[in-house]
């Protein structure tokens, strides 16, 4: 005895309504995101004439692209520019909020440091009272401490002067210098370029390789207590 | 096909290093060579990059460290440390320091694969073998290694591992063991002295074939931190382009840099000793660093008159507790110039102290410290090394020593320039002795990655041309037989030496067998005594030596085989024919073969091998 089995496209009716369904809700997303998409296409190429002219007129005429350097310059003159010797860079047109301060992360810091007593015994000349010894023991405890903190200056940090110029060389601060790199010192009036004597070349960390540290390392314990058994 | 990359690994008895090159970006002799920066333990809980690798290893105690603190990027065993940290350790806890590893791994009178490193310590201080601490070593390349090519491993490319050309036979194959044991493949071994000429070619971009020319020999001198290793390549010419064939190589010379700083170290601590001053074991290590650092400055100006050295203390009071002292160039010259680099005769040796009966159990370092004087015997003792060679005729009849046309050094000690001068100075003076022009020097760069660069040059060379030094075996070698004669009362048999491996048999060519016969006891391990020797060129394979002269052959550790008995019946003697061949690895393969042998009996069956296990030790039977 077996039940009659029903045609195929009995059994495929519920699905077709489903899918009909399902395509209509596609139809309308599909609708929805194209007009969005309409929209900011229009917004953004309601822009082209202004853009075009702009770039136009910059390429022709040297006094208006000197007028727009400026507007930039102005509008942006508290963002720090990477180097004066490269050309005017185009920041951020929008104002800049002030910078956020917060508390540099101890742990490079400690790391360092604990290198610096480890080659160099930097903390333990530090830690020292220097005033009842004579200069030539300071001395001699000096080479210890120059000689082990500059292999680890060398092997973790690459450091170059910040100007290349010899020091008491006259240099300029190009309109837009970066004034955490260059410091204008003494008698400054007026508008950069400023022209001045180089006092100190400054310098600047070009890479850092400082160590990977375990995540179960205590950075806090400069230097273990050693005892000898 | 080939691997993308050749990889030469520099596994060096006081530092390790790997260099790479991409073959794809290679074309003919100009390679572009890259070095390995390797991730390693600096302090607990600190790990950093470093090109090289200290080849140090330290066995620490398990409350010494935190857990956590001595993690590797891959993890890594902390029970194992490798590297800086395990260099540093050892300074303050030497019981626990595995160093020098590979000096042991060619030391004959002891077990290589027995946990005997570090010597001599407390029973509950764990103990490794050299064989394990080399494989430890490779496989920290390894790991470190794949961190950075995850989807080209180590063990899918082309590899050369570096050898000391004075290694023997045992200890190469042990080398090639460990090797395939952290899964390199496609392993080759190098001669160091070639590696560093190797680089040497690599520098010059193609521009080494002006500087040399047919005719030419050019002596390595590799002086590295713990050893001295001296080779002959001699320039040939073959269907009109210039080859380098290794002639020659010396013996190995437990001497090298850390010697002499050490030396340095001592001078200064006698020069305290008289103001009042001593100095404890830990004092003396910071001497040693210090007396290193002087030395290099007082090497590299000769104007300097001494350099100050100061000794801190160990406690937190520096400038209280340091002791200032001073290194003159004097001193310098005197102890580092004079003692280990002396203006000697070509015809000087070295000098030789019977050992005392009880000497403990430790490395067999040289009992000379000149160089010169290592230098002037292995020339003298080569003085015939050029017969066979065309066009290198002349040299040979009226020499007391082989002429060297051009010098190449490597080693660290060689980035003193007047060490390099000294050198020169001291051989010029030998040959001009014997109205000969002097030598040249070929200009050598970084001697501290020398070596690794010239093992991946190698690598990529090989399979895909580029100049070949060719060579083969660098000594014949020779199995013991004793004649049969009536017993004498206290006389012992007379011994003879059979050639079985003739001299410059080369990698991969056809197996040699000489054509005597000797019987064999299945099932029970039979034992052959066996020699080397660096100047017989000329014996074929089945001469049998009567007598020789006490320098020209070398008793090395004996060969060992055992027939099984599962094939053939038990205490039946067996008529065997030894057969000799270089693997396409480099390593020298014995191989005992049944002259009546059924053919498809397997050859590896009867495998003879090499004595690792020091003299007296029980022969393998797995």
């Amino acid at each position: 005895m077996t039940d009659e089995k029903p045609s195929l496209s009995q059994r495929l009716q519920p699905l077709m309504r489903e899918a009909k369904r399902l395509s209509a809700i596609g139809w309308a997303l599909t609708r929805h995101w194209l007009g969005i998409a309409a929209r900011e296409t229009w917004i953004v190429l309601k822009r082209l004439p202004i853009a075009s002219y702009s770039f136009a007129r910059a390429l022709a005429n040297a006094d208006y692209a000197q007028r727009l350097t400026d507007l930039y310059i102005d509008g942006a003159s508290s963002l720090p520019l990477a180097t004066s010797a490269t050309p005017v860079r185009v920041p951020q047109p929008a104002p800049q909020p002030t910078a956020v301060l917060q508390e540099a992360g101890p742990d490079s810091a400690l790391v360092l440091l604990s290198l610096l007593q480890k080659e160099g015994r930097f903390l333990d000349f530090l830690q020292e009272e220097v005033a009842s010894y004579q200069d030539h023991e300071v001395g001699a405890a000096a080479r210890v401490v120059h000689e082990g903190c500059q292999r680890v200056l060398n092997e973790h940090l690459s450091i170059a002067p910040v100007r290349a110029e010899a020091e008491g060389s006259q240099v300029t601060l190009n309109r837009g210098f970066d004034p955490a790199a260059e410091r204008p010192t003494g008698h400054v009036v007026g508008e950069p370029p400023f022209t001045g004597a180089l006092v100190h070349r400054g310098w600047r960390a070009v890479e850092v390789r400082l160590p990977q540290v375990a995540s179960s390392r205590d950075v806090r314990i400069l230097a273990p207590a050693e005892v000898e058994l | 096909m080939s691997a993308r990359y050749a990889i030469g690994i520099d596994l060096g008895t006081t530092h390790s290093a790997l260099s790479y090159v991409e073959t794809a970006k290679c074309e003919g002799e100009e390679v572009d060579q890259s070095i390995l920066r390797i991730p390693q333990l600096t302090a607990a809980g600190s790990v950093e990059d470093r090109p090289l690798l200290p080849s140090f290893l330290y066995l620490p105690h398990p409350d010494e460290h935190k857990p956590g603190d001595l993690t590797l990027p891959w993890g890594g065993d902390p029970t194992r440390l490798i590297g800086e940290h395990a260099r540093r350790q050892g300074l303050t806890t030497p019981i626990r320091l595995v160093s020098s590893a590979k000096s042991w791994l060619c030391h004959p009178d002891v077990d290589r694969k027995a946990a005997i490193l570090p010597p001599e310590v407390p029973a509950d201080v764990p103990q490794i073998s050299p064989f394990e601490a080399s494989v430890l070593y490779l496989s920290h390349l390894r790991e470190a290694w794949n961190g950075v090519h995850p989807y080209d491993p180590l063990d899918e490319q082309d590899v050369t591992v570096t050898v000391p050309a004075s290694f023997d036979p045992a200890a190469r194959e042990l080398t090639a063991e460990a090797a395939k044991a952290v899964g390199i493949e496609n392993l080759v071994l190098l001669e160091e002295p070639q590696a560093a000429l190797y680089s040497w070619v690599n520098d010059s971009v193609g521009r080494w074939r002006h500087d040399v020319k047919v005719g030419d020999i050019i002596l390595v001198v590799d002086v590295g931190g713990g050893t001295s290793d001296f080779s002959l390549i001699a320039v040939t010419e073959q269907d009109g382009a210039l080859e380098l064939t290794r002639i020659a190589v010396g013996e190995h010379i437990l001497l090298g840099g850390d010697n002499m700083d050490l030396t340095l170290a001592h001078v200064v601590k006698q020069k305290l000793k008289q103001t009042g001053v001593e100095l404890d074991r830990w004092q003396l290590q910071a001497l040693t660093h210090g007396c290193r650092v002087a030395k290099e400055a007082l090497l590299a100006d000769a104007e300097l008159k001494s350099v100050p050295i100061v000794v801190p203390s160990r406690g937190a009071k520096l400038i209280g507790g340091s002791i200032r002292t001073e290194l003159t160039q004097d001193e310098v010259t005197t102890t580092l110039i004079n003692g280990f680099f002396p203006e000697v005769s070509v015809d000087e040796r070295p000098a030789q102290r019977a050992r005392g009966a009880l000497t403990k159990v430790g490395l067999p370092f040289a009992q000379d410290p000149a160089v010169t004087r290592h230098l002037a015997a292995f020339l003298s003792k080569q003085a015939g090394a050029t017969e066979d060679l065309d066009g290198f005729v002349e040299h040979a009849h009226w020499a007391s020593f082989l002429h060297p046309t051009a010098v190449l050094f490597n080693g660290g000690v060689f980035n003193a320039e007047v060490l390099r001068e000294r050198v020169l100075q001291v051989l010029n003076q030998w040959l001009s002795a014997e109205d000969a022009p002097p030598a040249r020097l070929l200009e050598a760069h970084d001697m501290d990655l020398a070596v690794a660069r010239g093992a991946a040059f190698y690598a990529y060379a090989r399979n895909h041309g580029g100049v070949r030094i060719r060579g083969g075996t660098s000594h014949s070698y020779y199995v013991g037989i004793e004649r049969s004669m009536p017993a004498i009362p206290g006389m012992e048999p007379e011994l003879h030496a059979l050639c079985v491996v003739p001299f410059g048999l080369e990698e991969g060519s056809e197996p040699v067998m000489p054509p005597q016969e000797f019987g064999l006891v299945v099932g029970e391990p039979v034992r052959f005594r066996f020699f080397g020797s660096s100047v017989r060129r000329e014996d074929q394979v089945g001469d049998l030596l009567e007598e020789w002269s006490a320098d020209e052959l070398e008793e090395l550790e004996e060969i060992q085989t055992s027939l099984p008995a599962d094939k053939l019946k038990r205490s039946e003697v067996v008529p065997v024919r030894l057969q000799a061949a270089v693997s396409e690895v480099g390593t020298l393969e014995l191989t005992a073969i049944p002259t009546n042998a059924k053919p498809d009996a397997e050859a590896s069956d009867w495998r003879v091998s090499f004595n690792t296990r020091g003299a007296g030790g029980e022969p393998d039977n797995d």
